[in-house]
């Protein structure tokens, strides 16, 4: 394999394609990092949130003032109280900063409290008199949908109907959030020898990031208001807080405080606009912290989905055709569902060349959770059901699952069936053709701890069976669908003593990915400097863009390296005036000449002051899908990984222990080595979790399990140990040649175990989580 | 809140007496948790952390009597052989750092029908030693559970230490949880082999209101282990079988976020199976070496 990425000019120490550590990396490992939580100001408040115990109510009355009467408590707030727009949201306002009239999901928060001690607040919140209603939630999306819409593959589906709207619509405008129709080739007329069909099913996903929301707000002498917060777009939240707090943009001043964890969660406002209220109302600095529990009612979650899938082959398995439905339940505000819809709707048959596609995918309402950017979002719910079909059609074909995905992998040049053609490296065979090649892991030990059920000592051996599966995903890199995605960099270069040093500053947010670590190794790279320090993020530099969908490292990238040309050039012309004729160019510091050699350094033509440059850089334009038809070039750049999971199941007690997780993937170009490993590492674990056991369990409405002490996560002895191979298939049209890499190793990572656990117990599993009764009780 | 740090067990038998509703602090890894959740708001704790006799324990007659706070890690390490069961169990809980604060005292105080140190109390027939300033009492075990999350401690005694038979033959204990580590139980059970008395002890945890024995499953095995226990053979199929059975019978669970009832049952019928076969194999394998 050729390695065609764009070659890096110098050879400076921790530049792009080392992994020098990362700055927070000690002091997160020692328990120093500071998180948002961690703020504190000498005289600040405290806030609390009142959140509905209902998912669906009528507001009738809201009694603050046995709140108020608590000793020191310093403000009680209602949507009376927001001083401008009471809706927000990131595509479309809808969501209430404090509930009015009606309360659409539990966990809605409906006044604030500001008192000098948290606990004070809590109290106080708790005194607050609110007459709800309760109405009946609607918490079925197929009946949000409308039973027109979910009817089986080969009808097409009705139109909409009056009985969409009546159902009980959450919103006036009915319970549709977007319906997405993908049609290419001849769907209806296509047919096949070999037919496939499967319904799937994934429940509720939670970001379980570390570090619950939180924020400090101070209010300032103009006026304005400064907030230090964990979030991950600046901006958007700046934009959405101007409209709500009704303040000039320049009068909102937000500062990224230290992040634990993000996946998405932190896209939509949680407490932003709540302190600066607060903050505002009372003159004084007010910090808002969640609870884990609060932070499960705080935060949208991944979008559970239902989907319907028929696969058609010829008998050599070489697709003719797939059908499908997906519906994906958006909760009570719209959030980020319409892109989750985009992303489900193109992606969902997967890497592969298809002749014939009809995809149908909704979004909708309902008064469960809302729901809305998790790691992969659209991609991840839907490589559950394309992959389980191509396992499926393997067995109804004769062959094994690695060769029904060669004979169909899409690659360069393949059309999606959006009608955008790849035109970038799509290695999926040579994935595939990597994960075979790899060693399978040992047989069984009788080290209990290396069994299904581990410590817990449930077997010694007794029921154990072994599987092995296999799953590809795809996932698109960048916001689509003809968003303008750019993102800022300001890059200034000046001597500090006599060495020329680097100051690099964007609004991009560190989500514990690694983007501050890789803003310097460009900067090194690309101005030949060592000495490079990367600015807190905070708005007083233009947009960073979202920390989302795989793409700061390409867009923010992007703009660094932009505004270090641009850099560039102005001590390019420095060196002209003062050096004379001849075409000039740094190395790795040095300065050269074409007539002269070296002529001099960078410090020498720093001497007449420093250098800045401030860049906004965009990717290549997209397009958005027609509705009826899904048409458009709507995406900027395609990531794949793909997962080879060998599982032990107890096929007696339906416990499952993953053995192994082996990964490849194409990065394009490894900027930072050991990151690019890291979130493989975390994007399969986060995969593994969706597969055997986290969900945020909803029962009409209401959270049964909003803890770590139900909601589980993977721990290090359900995580194994990793192989990984990391390709470098340069995309001509990004940054270095660089992919997103955050994401895809989550899409693939889930399909591949339920495949395996579905090999080792012989049962056809439809839903993720997988739960101990579905292997067992039948 | 009052925090009052006794340094004797005297000393906390009296602060208790004057404060019933202190509630007693050991490990915290439960208390804490309640308060940080807010869904305890006592008038005063009473930390029992520097009281050193919680934390011994002792063998006399041929039985152990394990003080109240002895940490978990301590069992897993210096009890093994002595206390198999509790031993296994100890094992099971948490994560290291639990397992380094928290203590059976507090198990049997919190009387979770999920507690894993139970089942194997019950499996070994041990015994409460309560201790107030009237004087202490010793509560069997099969009567100290009497609702969920209620046991029969009196609002002036503190539990003083637990007391358990020293092992006369193999014991288990099995729990099944939907993680490889620190994970509540959806179900578990505890076995124990008593060749010396010719008894069968069992324990069966979250799948029912309280912590529970299965008498009918003890009984039926004991009937069939009776001419069996000094020339050992393999146990019939049906045997294992008809325990398993009359085990998950013993059982009242119910549906919730960590499991259904039908799988909890399901799944007793298996531990009961695989802990009677390991414990047999072993006891089997003893009598051999003899
Ligand atoms: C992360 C985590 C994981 C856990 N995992 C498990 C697990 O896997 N299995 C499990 O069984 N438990 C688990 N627990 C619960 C807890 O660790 C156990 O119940 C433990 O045995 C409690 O012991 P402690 O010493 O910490 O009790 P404490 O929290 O100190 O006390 C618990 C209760 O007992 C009372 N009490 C304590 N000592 C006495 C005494 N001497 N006299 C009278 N009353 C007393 C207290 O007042 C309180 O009501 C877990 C807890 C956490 C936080």
């Amino acid at each position: 394999m050729t390695d065609v990425s764009t070659e890096v000019r110098t050879t400076t120490a921790g530049g792009v394609g080392e992994s020098p550590f990362r700055p927070d990396g000690t002091f997160k490992v020692t328990g120093q990092f500071a998180y948002s939580s961690d703020l504190y100001m000498e005289g600040m408040l405290w806030g609390t949130t009142l959140r509905s115990p209902h998912p669906r109510a009528r507001i009738a009355s809201i009694d603050i003032g046995p709140a108020l009467k608590v000793a020191g408590v310093s403000a009680v707030l209602t949507h009376d109280d927001v001083p401008g727009e009471k809706v927000y949201g990131l595509e479309i306002a809808d969501q209430p900063v404090l509930a009015y009239d009606e309360v659409r999901y539990q966990g809605e928060p409906v006044a604030i409290v500001a008192a000098d001690h948290p606990e004070t607040a809590r109290r106080a919140a708790a005194l607050i008199v609110v007459d709800y209603q309760v109405v009946e939630p609607l918490s079925d999306p197929r009946e949000a949908v409308g039973h027109p819409y979910w009817k089986p593959v080969h009808d097409e589906p009705g139109e909409r109907t009056a009985m969409s709207r009546d159902k009980a619509p959450v919103h006036p405008e009915g319970n549709i959030v977007r319906h997405q129709r993908v049609r290419f080739g001849d769907p209806d007329a296509a047919t096949a020898d070999v037919v496939v069909h499967g319904d799937y099913e994934v429940g509720m996903q939670d970001q379980a990031f570390l570090g619950p929301e939180s924020g400090l707000a101070v209010p300032g002498e103009d006026g304005g208001v400064d907030l230090y917060v964990a979030t991950q777009w600046l901006h958007v939240d700046r934009r959405q807080m101007a409209g709500a707090l009704r303040l000039p943009e320049d009068k909102i001043r937000l500062t990224l405080a230290g992040v634990g964890g993000a996946f998405g969660a932190r896209e939509d406002l949680s407490m932003q606009v709540h302190a600066c209220m607060l903050a505002l109302q009372t003159g004084r600095p007010v910090k808002m912290v969640y609870s884990r529990e609060e932070s499960f009612f705080g935060h949208v979650h991944r979008h559970p989905a239902l989907m319907r899938y028929e696969h058609g082959a010829d008998r050599d398995g070489r697709l003719v055709y797939v059908r499908a439905h997906i519906l994906l339940d958006g909760g009570a505000y719209t959030s980020s569902t319409p892109a989750v819809v985009g992303n489900a709707s193109t992606l969902g048959i997967g890497p592969y060349d298809v002749p014939h596609v009809a995809m149908d995918c909704w979004g909708v309402y309902t008064n469960n959770p809302p729901c809305g950017a998790m790691r992969g979002f659209g991609a991840v719910q839907a490589a559950f059901g394309y992959e389980s079909q191509m396992d499926k059609l393997a067995a109804a074909v004769g062959v094994s699952p690695v060769e029904i995905r060669m004979r169909n992998a899409m690659s360069e040049g393949s059309v999606l069936p959006t009608g955008q053609v790849i035109d970038s490296p799509a290695p999926v065979m040579e994935l595939l053709r990597r994960l075979d090649a790899m060693p399978l892991p040992g047989a069984a030990t009788d080290d209990i701890r290396l069994l299904p059920g581990g410590v817990s000592n449930t077997t010694h051996g007794e029921g154990v069976r072994r599987g092995v599966g296999y799953a590809v995903g795809i996932k698109n890199v960048g916001f689509s669908e003809g968003f303008d995605d750019f993102s800022t960099a300001r890059v200034r270069l000046e001597l500090m003593g006599d060495e020329p040093s680097v100051l690099v500053h964007t609004a991009a947010v560190e989500v514990g990915q690694g983007l501050v670590t890789v803003q310097a190794q460009i900067a090194r790279s690309e101005l030949g400097v060592e000495r490079v320090t990367v600015a807190a993020a905070d708005t007083q530099v233009g947009s960073g863009g979202s920390t989302s969908a795989s793409r700061q490292t390409y867009v923010t990238g992007g703009a660094v390296r932009a505004a270090c040309e641009a850099v560039r050039s102005e001590l390019l012309e420095r060196a002209a005036e003062r050096y004379g004729p001849g075409e000039f160019r740094l190395v790795g510091g040095r300065l050269e000449s074409t007539v002269d050699g070296v002529v001099g350094d960078i410090a020498s033509l720093l001497v007449e002051g420093a250098v800045e440059r401030t860049v906004e850089w965009r990717h290549r334009p997209t397009q958005p899908l027609d509705e009826a038809t899904g048409r458009g070039d709507a995406h900027v750049q395609w990531a794949f990984c793909a997962h080879r999971a060998v599982v032990d199941v107890d096929v007696d007690l339906g416990l499952i222990r993953v053995v192994e997780m082996a990964a490849v993937q194409d990065v394009g170009k490894a900027m930072n080595p050991d990151a690019v490993l890291g979130q493989i590492h975390g994007g399969t674990a986060q995969g593994l979790g969706l597969a055997v056991m986290e969900e945020v369990q909803v029962v009409d409405g209401k959270l049964r399990n909003p803890s770590f002490t139900d909601y589980l996560i993977p721990t290090i002895m359900d995580m194994p140990p990793m192989r990984v191979e990391v390709l470098e298939l340069a995309d001509p049209h990004a940054p270095y040649g660089l992919r997103g890499v955050g994401e895809p190793p989550t899409i693939s990572s889930t399909p591949a175990i339920v495949a395996a656990v579905r090999a080792a117990s012989g049962i056809d599993l439809k839903r993720v989580p997988i739960r101990p009764e579905h292997l067992v009780l039948r | 809140m009052e925090f009052l740090r006794p340094t004797s067990l005297s000393e906390a038998c009296q602060l208790k007496a004057e404060h019933p509703d202190a509630v007693p602090l050991c490990g915290g890894t439960d208390v804490m948790v309640d308060l940080n959740f807010d869904r305890r708001r006592p008038e005063a704790l009473l930390d029992l952390t520097a009281v050193p006799e919680l934390y011994e324990w002792s063998r006399y007659d041929g039985r152990l009597r394990i003080g109240a706070a002895v940490p978990y890690t301590a069992i897993i390490e210096q009890l093994a052989t002595e206390a198999p069961g509790l031993a296994i169990a100890s094992r099971t809980v948490g994560s290291p750092q639990i397992r380094n604060r928290a203590s059976v005292g507090g198990n049997l105080g919190s009387a979770s029908p999920a507690g894993d140190a139970l089942p194997p109390l019950l499996a070994a027939n041990g015994e409460v030693e309560t201790m107030s300033t009237t004087g202490a009492r010793r509560i069997p075990i099969h009567e100290f559970f009497l609702g969920p999350k209620h046991n029969a401690l009196r609002p002036e005694e503190l539990i003083a230490a637990v007391h358990v038979p020293v092992a006369s033959g193999p014991q288990q204990y099995a729990k099944v949880g939907t993680r490889n580590a620190m994970v509540i139980a959806v179900c578990s059970f505890s076995l124990a082999l008593h060749p010396d008395t010719g008894r069968i002890g069992t324990g069966i945890g979250s799948a029912a209101p309280t912590p529970r024995a299965a008498p009918e499953a003890e009984d039926f095995l004991a009937a069939e282990l009776a001419d069996r226990w000094t020339a050992p053979d393999e146990l019939p199929d049906d045997v294992v079988r008809r325990f398993g059975e009359l085990v998950a019978a013993a059982a009242e669970p119910i549906d919730d976020v960590r499991g259904t009832a039908d799988y909890r049952r399901h799944a007793l019928s298996v531990l009961a199976r695989r802990t009677l076969t390991w414990t047999w194999a072993e006891h089997r394998s003893q009598e051999r070496a003899q």
